[in-house]
Parts: structure tokens; C-alpha cells; sequence
């Protein structure tokens, strides 16, 4: 069968992306969020070039140094420049932000729409898991997985992405539910599409409003969770700056050296803030019925 | 409501089950014998070896070993430490139980009484100073890692004034500056909860009838409107417990306070298993009443749930 290319002509498709642009952009604040969030894509993009030293060199005779021209920052307490380090820091947060995200997105999407779209046995076994992933305090499981598995990076992003799946898995499967019994799916039946097509072609583009606006607004909470980690020393090791390990380091000495805590903990709160606000932008562009969904984490 | 009440225990006890199978599997995959563990580096014989593990039933097939297990955590005995040899793990989750509770209850009771009136006032005053000023704080609230408000609390109050302590209980003002992070916290999501379930509240029919019939505003808001916008917000409290509980770890360390959280950390830490394995599965029956009441209660106050 042989699609004709003319169906949907080109100018009203771009003009459905610009009309969602024209709503984002009536938010400020969602368009700060947007700008904050490329300005730090940079910053994790290209590190090396934009900080002034590197983030593991110790400087003799600096530890816990007060700011100066030099080092606007001051030095952490084994002498190391607390600019670079920041800088640094935003490439694990990113990493761990989009990819465990990502990780939630595909698992969540996948479960919640064989969920909705299969319904009977396997839909009240998996609402189950997911009732019970949604009641389990988070953090300790990332706890007891962290150690279980050895803290690092890919453990971070690993068990971050596969135990924060089940919102997205119960956004997905109501808006299934309700799809499947609509007209194009049956439009799409009665012309002979298998459940495959039907799914990925007529029910998922559907979803995708609803699920970005989710995921923008979860990849704040996602990026407290992996600095609380670091935090606790279970996250990213050292000597890679990450922000949470570098509050750590300045909780040990907060007496001492109290400006060590000060610059990672600003970088994470402007950089959860910024994602909150371009998902509160964005739920305005794509998914205007729907209400404040930063309420359900 | 018996029958509600009937399969809701049901569902709360597989997800029991199933954390308990977890936690349990868990801590099997951990890599390292755990007897090898602990002979360490003493010069022990194979038969010595074999019978250290018959006294803790490691010889015998996994399902004995989870269900001697199970059972034991049922009947309230945890084991011992390893680490603290000789102490009774139940003895340590006690004491370290009532720091997390007193913490967590008065953080729990303060951030309901000041949130839920500013978020209906907030919303009774939409888009005024006052509901921008509440919109914008709890934006932060929710934006500010809970551990990071802690440590600049620490810089304030302990090391620029010298009012409070930084870590410990020394006394009661130990309390002041966690409670007060997680009020924060709490407060900025309660608060805007409230406010948007208030705001949807005041838009329903029945509120424009009791306008029309000539009440006043106050007791028009007070009677109709609060009273149905509280019903979402008692659910999201209810189901909070177990964010409750992932703060109270990460602030416990921030204070160093000698409450659950902290003996978890350390536990993990130490790799003390047993007690690990504890406080998992205490955390988890917690979370699982907690959400139990919470229903219980949502089907007290609205009937409309229990038909369903």
C-alpha cells in the first residue's frame, strides 16, 4: 500500500510546531528555563575550554582559600580551584538528568501502554508494580541498590532510570485506555492495521505531549536525587566533581570552610528551577488540559 | 466499607511480600561469602567452616533460608549486628526510631498548619501580592535540595550567630534547623496543592449556588469550598510518608542526628547487613499503613470511594 506524500501538507505541519512555540514562548519564565538549560548544554558540552583550571588540580598551600581575581570561587578544601570544579559538575548532573530520564521514558512508555492497550491479567499485575514502585521510598532503594552494586556513574544513571519508570507507566496507560477506544483507532482497525501499528503509529504520538511535559518536570527531581546520592557518598565518586559530592565535601567543613557549599548548591537549585520552569512552559505549549503535574511527584 | 477495607489489606500485604522477597534477594546478591566475611583472616578448618554454616542455616536451599527469615522478621526479632557484635538489631532501630519520629511528625503537623491556610489564601486572593509571593516561594521550595537549605541554615545559625548547634542533639535545639527543612520543603508542595485544589474548588456549581442563596464569602469558602478542596490534598499526605522518609535520611546526615536514617547510611556504609535488611523492610510496612490509613480515612470522609 502506497502512502500519498500530499495527505498533510507541509505548511500545516510546521505550523502546528509553531503555534505550540508561540504558546512557550508567552511564559517568561519557561523561556529563562529553556535559555539557562542550553547555556549549561554548553558549559557540560565543552569544560575543559570553558573553565580556567582543571577540576583535579590541587594547588599547594590553597585548601579552603577565600575567593580572589584569580579563583572567583576560592579553593575546596584540598586546594582545588571551586570554578572549574563547578563547571565540571554540570556534566554529571546533565548525564544523569537526560539519560536516567530517558531510561524512565522508554521503560514507562513501554509498560504503561502494554498496560492500558493489553488490559485483563497482565494490566492488574503491573498496575500492582507500579502502585508499589510509586509507594517505595526512592531513596532507599537507590541506597541499597548503590551499594549493592558499587557507586558510580553508570550505577547512578542505571538505577535512577529503571526505578523511576512508573509515573510515566501511569500517565501512559490512562491516556491509552481512553485512546483505544477512540474513533482514528478504530478508523485504523477497520482498515486492517495489526495492534503493532496501531499502538506505535496512531496511540504513542498521542502520549508524547503529555510524557515530555512529565519528563521535564521529572528531570529536576531526578538531578536532587543523583546530588543527594553523591551527597551521601553512594553517588559519582570522587575525584569527579559532581555537585552533590562537592556539598558533601563542604558539609564535612562547613566550620571551616563554609564557601565550598555555597556555589554547587546555587548550580543545582538554578538548574532543578530551570527544568521546572521550561516543563511548566511547556505544559502550556503541548498539554493545556492538563493540571499542574509537578503536584503528583 | 469491610470489603473495601478487606482487599486493601490484601494489597498491602503482597506489596510486603514482595519487598520482603526483594530486600531479601537483594542482599543474596551481594558479592562475597558472608561467612568468609567474617572469619576474616583466622586460620579456620573446612569442617569449622561448614559449621558455621550450618548454625546460621546457609547450608541449607534458598526458600528455607528466605522463609527462617521471613519469619523471624515477622515475630519482631531483626537478628543481631555484625558489626556491633552482640547488640540486638531491634535495640538499634528503637533507639534511633525515635529521633525519626519526633523529627518527622512535628516537621509533618507544623507544615500542614502553615500550609494549608496560606495555600486557600493564596487562592481566595488570586493574583494578588500575596498568592505571587506564595506562587514564587514555593517554586524555590520545591527547586532547593532540602540538604543545601540545611547546610546554609548551618552557616547562618551556627557558624555566623552562633545561635543553634550545627550537628547533634546537645539539646532540643538540635531539632530546630531539620524540622525546619523539611517544613520548608513540605510547605512549598502543601501549600500550592492546596491552592490549585481550592482555586478548582471555587469554579464548581454548587459554590455559585450557595453565592446566590446569600452567604457570605467567608462561609461560602469555609463551608463549600475548603472542605472539598481538602479531599485531594489528604491523599497527597497520606502518600507522602515515603518521600517523608527519603528526606529524613539525607537531613539526618546533614545534623547528624542518631535517627533511622542515619543508622542506615551507616549500616550501608559498614555493610551490616542485617540491619540494612531491617530497616528496609520496617521502612516499607510503614509506607504501607501509612497509605493504608490514608485510604482508610479518604473513604471516611468521602463515600463516593468506597462504591468503587
Amino acid at each position: 500500500m502506497s502512502q500519498p506524500a500530499t495527505v498533510i501538507p507541509a505548511p500545516y505541519r510546521r505550523s502546528e510546531f509553531t503555534r505550540a512555540w508561540r504558546r512557550f514562548r508567552r511564559y517568561r519564565p519557561g523561556l529563562f528555563g529553556l535559555c539557562f538549560i542550553l547555556a549549561l548544554v554548553v558549559m557540560a558540552a565543552i569544560p575543559d575550554l570553558l573553565s580556567p583550571h582543571s577540576h583535579t588540580q590541587i594547588f599547594r598551600g590553597m585548601r579552603g582559600a577565600p575567593p580572589s581575581w584569580s579563583h572567583p570561587l576560592g579553593f575546596d578544601h584540598i586546594g582545588r580551584d571551586m570554578l572549574s570544579r563547578t563547571i565540571w559538575g554540570s556534566r554529571v548532573a546533565l548525564i544523569v538528568g537526560l539519560l536516567a530520564t530517558g531510561i524512565s521514558v522508554a521503560v514507562g512508555v513501554t509498560i504503561g501502554a502494554a498496560s492500558g492497550y493489553l488490559g485483563g491479567r497482565a494490566d492488574a499485575t503491573l498496575s500492582r508494580l507500579v502502585d508499589t514502585l510509586m509507594a517505595f521510598p526512592v531513596l532507599v532503594l537507590l541506597i541499597t541498590l548503590s551499594a549493592v552494586l558499587g557507586p558510580s556513574l553508570v550505577t547512578v544513571v542505571v538505577i535512577i532510570g529503571v526505578t523511576g519508570w512508573a509515573q510515566y507507566a501511569r500517565v501512559v496507560r490512562a491516556e491509552v485506555l481512553s485512546l483505544r477506544e477512540r474513533e482514528f483507532s478504530l478508523a485504523a482497525r477497520a482498515a486492517g492495521a495489526g495492534d503493532a501499528r496501531i499502538i506505535f503509529r496512531h496511540i504513542l504520538p498521542n502520549v508524547m505531549g503529555p510524557v515530555i511535559v512529565l519528563a521535564s518536570l521529572g528531570i529536576g527531581g531526578i538531578i536532587i536525587l543523583e546530588s543527594a546520592l553523591s551527597f551521601l557518598g553512594l553517588g559519582v565518586q570522587p575525584p569527579t566533581a559532581s555537585w552533590g559530592g562537592m556539598l558533601s565535601d563542604g558539609r564535612g567543613f562547613i566550620l571551616i570552610y563554609p564557601q565550598i557549599a555555597i556555589a554547587p548548591g546555587v548550580m543545582i537549585s538554578l538548574t532543578v528551577l530551570a527544568f521546572n520552569l521550561m516543563g511548566d512552559g511547556l505544559r502550556d505549549a503541548l498539554d493545556p488540559r492538563q493540571h499542574d503535574a509537578s503536584l503528583d511527584r | 466499607m469491610l470489603r473495601y477495607l478487606a482487599s486493601r489489606l490484601m494489597q498491602g500485604a503482597v506489596v510486603i511480600l514482595l519487598v520482603s522477597i526483594g530486600t531479601f534477594s537483594m542482599m543474596h546478591f551481594i558479592p562475597g561469602d558472608p561467612v568468609d566475611l567474617m572469619v576474616g583472616e583466622a586460620q579456620v578448618t573446612q569442617e569449622q567452616l561448614d559449621m558455621i554454616r550450618r548454625k546460621w542455616g546457609l547450608d541449607r536451599p534458598v526458600h528455607e533460608q528466605y522463609l527462617a527469615w521471613a519469619s523471624n522478621m515477622a515475630r519482631g526479632d531483626f537478628g543481631q549486628s555484625v558489626i556491633r557484635t552482640g547488640v540486638p538489631v531491634r535495640t538499634m532501630i528503637g533507639e534511633a526510631a525515635v529521633v525519626t519520629a519526633k523529627l518527622n511528625l512535628l516537621a509533618f503537623f507544623i507544615s500542614i498548619a502553615i500550609a494549608l491556610p496560606m495555600g486557600i489564601a493564596a487562592a481566595v486572593r488570586r493574583y494578588s501580592g500575596f498568592d505571587y509571593a506564595i506562587m514564587v516561594s514555593s517554586t524555590l521550595g520545591l527547586a532547593l535540595p532540602n540538604f543545601w537549605i540545611g547546610l546554609m541554615l548551618i552557616v547562618l545559625f551556627s557558624l555566623l550567630l552562633g545561635w543553634l548547634p550545627p550537628f547533634g542533639l546537645p539539646s532540643w535545639k538540635g531539632y530546630i534547623m531539620p524540622v525546619a527543612v523539611i517544613v520548608a520543603n513540605q510547605t512549598a508542595l502543601l501549600a500550592r496543592m492546596m491552592r490549585a485544589s481550592t482555586i478548582e474548588g471555587m469554579g464548581e456549581d454548587y459554590v455559585r449556588t450557595a453565592r446566590a442563596k446569600g452567604l457570605v464569602e467567608r462561609v461560602v469558602v469555609s463551608r463549600h469550598v475548603v472542605r472539598n478542596a481538602l479531599l485531594p490534598v489528604v491523599t497527597v499526605i497520606g502518600y507522602r510518608i515515603s518521600f517523608l522518609l527519603s528526606g529524613t535520611i539525607v537531613i539526618e546526615n546533614v545534623f547528624a542526628l542518631p535517627g533511622l536514617g542515619q543508622l542506615f547510611i551507616e549500616s550501608v556504609n559498614r555493610v551490616d547487613y542485617q540491619v540494612v535488611q531491617a530497616i528496609v523492610l520496617l521502612l516499607s510496612v510503614l509506607v504501607v499503613l501509612g497509605n493504608l490509613i490514608t485510604d482508610m480515612f479518604y473513604g471516611y470522609i468521602d463515600p463516593r470511594i468506597r462504591i468503587g
